[in-house]
């Protein structure tokens, strides 16, 4: 029983620090493609996350909007955007 | 100049941060949330799932206030240009058009699926509207102008129900004699079902429709 709610906080801790590291890499990496991976990345392990929280109604409109459609659409808009200048978008 | 704006946009971010922390530390704190008010109302709702009751009954103006957003949005996105190319896309993969023969179907009776099961368990209109978005997203992949040479004005036509058959319904609750969007108890089940079937197929075609554009039919975009 100890030992399960152990895991339970070693796996919380993990994908809590997943999601802030993903969270982070998406804001400030250079690479818009890359960015969007990382959010769809996010879209998922969030997904897991509002399971772990028993909200399964989330979980769902998480994964099929947040990671699938939203991923989507950010890759059509990346993809109707000029090649991105590299060096000179505002740096943080 | 930009240097300037840039600090003063920096000091407006901390105002605003210093605001968002000092209203997060006022919340008071409520125990036990409102669970136990709607577990005691759900027999009114019409619906045995909680969540669909609170979304579709109890707070149903703010559902049907999302979904004014979402058709918003795609007019702001329609707004912003005139004609939306279709993506270049190398769509001649074997496998591609293969898996999404297959799995089109299925993605469509997941949705329906999901917008059954929404009265007793998770699911509901934003979920089976995603997946219906994504097997639409599937197929844009595969043949960007699928819905220009098929559906192209029915996909349009399809944009305003589910705003209209929500107003609809919440006005023709008024004249039943309750407030807007008070349903009568005994077909309170019927009508969220016939709401949730309408926004699923209206949230479906406006997500699709921010994803693919609006391929050139008439001529007149």
């Amino acid at each position: 029983m100890v030992a399960m709610t152990l895991l339970n906080w070693a796996f919380d801790i993990a994908l809590g620090s997943a999601l802030l590291w993903l969270a982070w890499r998406c804001l400030f990496t250079r690479n818009l493609f890359e960015s969007v991976v990382l959010f769809v990345a996010f879209g998922l392990l969030m997904t897991i996350a509002w399971m772990r929280l028993e909200a399964p109604d989330v979980a769902m409109a998480e994964a099929a909007i947040g990671a699938g459609l939203t991923g989507a659409l950010l890759m059509s808009a990346l993809a109707r955007l000029e090649r991105p200048r590299t060096g000179q978008e505002d740096s943080p | 100049m930009t240097g300037m704006l840039r600090w003063a946009f920096a000091g407006l971010l901390a105002l605003l941060a210093v605001g968002l922390v000092s209203v997060v530390l006022q919340i008071p704190e409520i125990g036990g949330g409102l669970r136990s008010q709607v577990m005691a109302q759900l027999p009114e709702s019409g619906v045995d799932h909680a969540v669909t009751a609170v979304l579709l009954n109890f707070r149903g103006y703010d559902t049907f206030l999302e979904l004014v957003v979402l058709l918003l949005a795609l007019f702001g996105a329609w707004g912003l240009s005139d004609s939306i190319d279709e993506a270049q896309l190398d769509t001649d993969i074997a496998v591609l058009t293969e898996l999404v023969a297959f799995l089109v179907p299925v993605l469509i009776l997941v949705a329906a699926y999901l917008l059954w099961v929404g009265a007793y368990s998770p699911g509901g209109a934003f979920q089976g509207g995603a997946v219906l978005a994504g097997a639409g997203v599937l197929l844009s992949l595969c043949d960007p102008g699928w819905r220009s040479r098929r559906i192209e004005r029915t996909a349009e036509l399809l944009l305003v129900p589910g705003v209209l058959v929500f107003l609809l319904v919440g006005l023709g609750s008024m004249l039943l004699g309750g407030q807007f969007l008070e349903y009568p108890k005994d077909i309170a089940g019927s009508l969220i079902l016939l709401i949730e079937a309408f926004a699923m197929l209206s949230i479906a075609v406006t997500l699709h429709t921010l994803f693919a554009g609006t391929p050139r039919v008439g001529g007149d975009r």
